[in-house]
């Protein structure tokens, strides 16, 4: 069961803070539990925050799923920017181009149960994150 | 669509003829739309004074707003769009005061059914809305120079900075921690530091619902600026699902003191401090 995404452009700071409230609304909708609900948010927010520094903007998509088992929440982060070249070292903690802490991408990794990456030099990148209900 | 040097003159000569019964009407219609939050003697002194303006810049010969004899109009109309802009009118409010004045003359013209009469009078519509468009316009651009000092204004008064105790400030953050926010909190911590020769600062995150890599930054930042001018920080308001997430985030918080609460944050620095905090014995009698 697939439900209408909910889609944000992401283009300035103030998108990034729209992403975040939106994903909080519907988490706390999916009665995700508050623990869940903060680390979703939190994913949300970086990986907004690289789609726009360093992807130049993009779209954020964000579905209600649900598989045999559970109910869930999927996020889609896709932008057209100059993409990941060495992904590995974009996943290592604490490397960073942007003068950040370097934690955004491996962080939000680790923040959520599913995560794929796809990208390509030249091809921009899309991000799919997904949060199941415990 | 410009008017003609004939038309524009007709309209003058039509306007100046039914000056009274015009402004009357015209009054009349606005004041329906705003719905008596203005008063009548006030309405009709603004419609004769744009009725006058209309007349004036007819009778100079304007064929199009943007000519240099309908400056004293758009001069007039900019101004009060701009009044209704900051008593909190809204921007339909604002426009039919000007559209108005298109029904308004087709009263007027009343029943002449000559071709002439229908072309003045489309010229004059087009006219009218372009200066609907202008008071549009303005009207925007007011609202907008309005939230933009409102953004300012919360901006400084979401960050102050409080003396908890002899020695001990606190900034309570409240809300989303961004790169402008942060600037003014560190700026107003280091001054509070120098202007009240506190050695100890506390940061408190209760308010902040989501503490991200950029978040953390901005605090861990506020903190070495603060250990450089020879105070100690203590983040506090650090709650479960805040915990668990910088955590999972991998932030590295180090040698920087963390509390649950305020209050925890508070007793530890006057521990620090060589205060202790003792229940008050009852005197007997």
């Amino acid at each position: 069961m697939k439900e209408e995404p909910r889609r944000i452009p992401v283009a300035t700071d103030q998108d990034v803070v729209r992403v975040r409230q939106l994903v909080r609304t519907v988490a706390v909708e999916a009665k995700l539990s508050l623990v869940d609900q903060t680390k979703l948010v939190t994913a949300a927010s970086e990986l907004a925050r690289n789609t726009l520094v360093y992807g130049g903007g993009g779209i954020v998509e964000v579905y209600g799923v649900r598989n045999d088992f559970r109910a869930g929440i999927r996020i889609v982060f896709a932008d057209e920017g100059p993409g990941i070249a060495d992904l590995e070292l974009a996943l290592t903690d604490g490397y960073t181009t942007g003068g950040g802490l370097g934690l955004g991408l491996s962080g939000a990794r680790r923040l959520v149960d599913e995560f794929t990456i796809e990208t390509a030099v030249g091809q921009g990148t899309t991000i799919t994150v997904t949060k199941w209900c415990r | 669509m410009a008017l003609s040097p004939e038309e524009s003159g007709r309209l003058a000569d039509l306007l100046k003829e039914h000056a009274d019964g015009l402004v009357g009407r015209w009054a009349e219609l606005v004041g329906v739309t705003l719905q008596g939050r203005m008063t009548r003697p006030e309405l009709e002194r603004q419609t004769r004074e744009l009725q006058r303006g209309f007349q004036q810049a007819f009778a100079a010969g304007a064929r199009d707003l943007a000519d240099e004899e309908a400056a004293e109009l758009r001069a007039q109309l900019g101004e009060l769009s701009a009044t209704r802009a900051r008593q909190g009118f809204s921007a339909n409010e604002t426009a039919v005061s000007v559209f108005a004045f298109k029904q308004v003359l087709l009263g007027i013209l009343g029943d002449a059914a000559d071709v002439q009469t229908l072309r003045d009078y489309v010229a004059f519509t087009a006219f009218v809305d372009q200066a609907a468009l202008l008071t549009f316009d303005t009207f925007v651009r007011v609202r907008e120079a309005l939230i933009a000092d409102q953004a300012e204004q919360l901006l400084e008064l979401s960050t102050p900075v409080v003396k908890l105790w002899e020695g001990v400030v606190a900034v309570p953050l409240v809300g989303t921690l961004d790169s402008a926010r942060a600037q003014v909190v560190m700026e107003r911590l280091l001054q509070t530091l120098v202007d009240t020769g506190s050695p100890y600062a506390i940061i408190d995150i209760t308010g902040v619902p989501a503490v991200d890599t950029q978040v953390a930054q901005h605090i861990l930042k506020t903190v070495v600026a603060a250990r450089l001018m020879g105070a100690d920080c203590v983040i506090s308001g650090i709650r479960p699902q805040i915990a668990q997430t910088i955590v999972a985030l991998g932030i590295e918080f180090g040698d920087i003191a963390t509390k649950a609460s305020l209050a925890d944050a508070l007793r530890y620095v006057l521990g620090k401090n060589s205060y202790k905090v003792v229940v008050a014995k009852r005197t007997e009698r």
